[in-house]
């Protein structure tokens, strides 16, 4: 039984099927990267395991334990954190608030909040910019904000929607190698993610979706030398 | 710098502005030794828009919800301690916690209503004001607390801290409200450095991340309507015990919901000081304006055009709200905050 189980998750838009009969399995401490192009459902698919959308069909099984529908909060407390792909910091308030208010989740004590935040500041490479606004960040640390925001509520399961795109080859590797360090932590990933490059670098395992679903699923090297997966979204030359 | 010294410094300032709240919690209790009349009553009513300020701040500052009826929390507690003081001589005291727990539960219904059909920003603010203006419209057409005629509340004739009445001295009046003006900056202060005001912090920077991170919206935005609206249902109490009449105009009217956001808006919304020092510089021009008009002095021959004409002060109003926006988008406290963190810069380099 993997940690995170979907089962023939659907969602429509109007009369767009966003999702169809999505399955897969995340098992616990692997990092998984969804690859996809533009409007294959990468991102609705993180909405509806989170509780940001309601599925029309199907189940999220999280630890055996049936989640779908429950609201986000929830399911953040449950053990399942998530990013945005175009992040969201709280910009008025400092760094290490934003980190703080994370970690509020699993205590209300404020001393030991500041601690843990603290921690994950150092952790996350944002020592040192504790009292800056958040608004005044780089985007390369606005990321590893969001990043360290989500891990501040300690989870069991990480969804990270796109925390490599935009960036620079050598923030990129940066965050590559962050996002390894999380998971020897002990915590499972589940990454979307644009860059083809990153994507394979740091997945243990891929899926991909076309259109709502889920066309192929292996490792990287299977997933580059697929067909299928070559024809509707690699494209013969990047990979051949 | 070394890391000793920039701690040092914190710490020193810490000390000062303790040692400053110290100070000018001294200064307010020794004040009315030193004031006449007209300064008594101008200073109380400075603290009664600064408690009121710092009420609609907790909600509106910190979960960030934006309330324009907040007149209506505070008619609720005006009429429900007077109704209950005239037909059934019931303490104002105990009245004044019974208008508080009415006012919440009618806070927590219009919050429920909004916030459970997602309504976010102008809409919310829209649908706070529909609820006051309800009231005011219900409240001017009620038999039973005297239509617009309002309600006197019976004089007793003398001075009483336990009938909350004072006939020859108004002194008390200013330590009441004195007393509530720190309590609810006690509370914000306290709000502030907690779990709950982190979390309404959160919420009204970027609702889905705050959803994310494992916020209840719903129950955080409640708790923030709830705490906001008891609040301000007692200075509706206060009004009435010390203006001795309520109607509905005064007391549920369209301009007091503007009144009431004035001051912290200049003082800056979201700030623990803003609220008061919003109220320390709006009350007495307001209170100024109005004598100005009332009785133009020789020296300024063009006011009197407008004297005896009302609503001066009201374009007053309107006038310094453009120019805050325009020039101090984060009123005062936020603005003295942006000079420090440049001047910071600058001590770094």
């Amino acid at each position: 039984m993997g940690l995170l189980e979907v089962k023939n998750l659907t969602k429509f838009f109007g009369g767009l099927r966003a999702l169809n009969n999505v399955n897969m399995e995340v098992d616990k401490g692997e990092i998984l990267g969804i690859i996809g192009s533009n409007g294959a459902g990468k991102t609705t698919l993180f909405n509806n395991i989170t509780g940001f959308y309601r599925p029309d069909g199907g189940q999220v099984l999280f630890k055996g334990e049936n989640i779908t529908g429950l609201k986000p909060h929830v399911v953040c407390q449950r053990g399942i954190t998530r990013t945005f792909q175009l992040v969201k910091p709280f910009a008025e308030l400092t760094v290490l608030d934003n980190v703080m208010i994370g970690s509020f989740i699993r205590t209300s004590n404020g001393a030991e909040v500041r601690k843990k935040a603290q921690g994950i500041l150092d952790f996350t490479g944002l020592r040192g910019r504790e009292e800056q606004l958040a608004k005044d960040l780089t985007i390369p640390d606005r990321k590893r904000l969001e990043l360290a925001r989500a891990l501040a509520t300690e989870p069991e399961l990480l969804l990270l929607d796109e925390v490599m795109s935009g960036l620079n080859p050598t923030e990129s590797a940066a965050a590559q190698e962050l996002v390894r360090k999380v998971r020897d932590g002990g915590v499972t990933i589940l990454v979307v993610e644009h860059v083809m490059r990153a994507v394979m670098s740091i997945s243990d395992r891929i899926i991909v979706l076309h259109y709502g679903e889920v066309i192929a699923q292996g490792t990287p090297k299977e997933i580059s030398q697929n067909e299928r997966v070559i024809e509707s979204y690699l494209g013969r030359a990047s990979f051949a | 710098m070394g890391k000793f010294s920039v701690e040092h410094l914190i710490r020193t300032r810490l000390n000062w502005g303790l040692a400053l709240i110290i100070l000018g919690l001294v200064i307010l209790l020794i004040l009315p030794q030193f004031l006449g009349p007209f300064l008594l009553s101008l200073a109380i009513l400075i603290l009664f828009w600064a408690y009121l300020g710092q009420c609609w701040n907790i909600m509106t500052g910190y979960t960030g919800q934006f309330s324009f009826g907040h007149a209506a929390y505070f008619g609720i507690g005006a009429y429900t301690s007077t109704w209950l003081l005239v037909n059934m001589g019931i303490n104002p005291w105990i009245g004044m916690i019974i208008g508080g727990i009415f006012a919440m539960l009618f806070g927590l219904f219009v919050g429920f209503l909004a916030f459970r059909s997602g309504l976010r920003g102008i809409y919310f603010g829209l649908t706070t004001f529909a609820f006051s203006m309800v009231l005011l419209f219900l409240s001017s057409n009620l038999a039973i607390i005297n239509k617009t005629m309002g309600i006197q509340v019976p004089l007793i004739g003398g001075d009483s801290w336990l009938l909350f009445q004072f006939e020859t001295t108004k002194v008390p009046y200013y330590y009441i409200i004195l007393g509530m003006m720190v309590v609810s900056n006690i509370v914000v202060y306290f709000i502030g450095r907690s779990k709950l005001g982190y979390y309404f912090k959160a919420i009204r920077e970027d609702q889905d991340a705050a959803a994310a991170l494992g916020v209840n919206l719903l129950r955080y935005k409640m708790t923030g309507m709830g705490i906001s609206s008891f609040l301000t249902a007692l200075g509706g109490t206060f009004y009435a015990q010390y203006f001795y009449y309520i109607d509905p105009d005064l007391v549920f009217g369209f301009f007091l919901n503007v009144e009431i956001l004035l001051g912290p808006v200049l003082g800056g919304v979201g700030t623990l000081f803003g609220p008061a020092m919003g109220a320390l510089i709006l009350t007495p021009l307001s209170e100024l304006t109005r004598a100005l008009i009332r009785q133009p002095p020789g020296f300024l021959p063009f006011l009197l055009a407008l004297q005896g004409r009302a609503g001066v002060d009201i374009m007053l109003y309107g006038l310094i709200l453009v120019v805050v926006i325009i020039f101090l988008p984060q009123g005062l406290v936020g603005w003295i905050r942006q000079l420090r963190r440049r001047g910071h810069r600058y001590l770094e380099v």
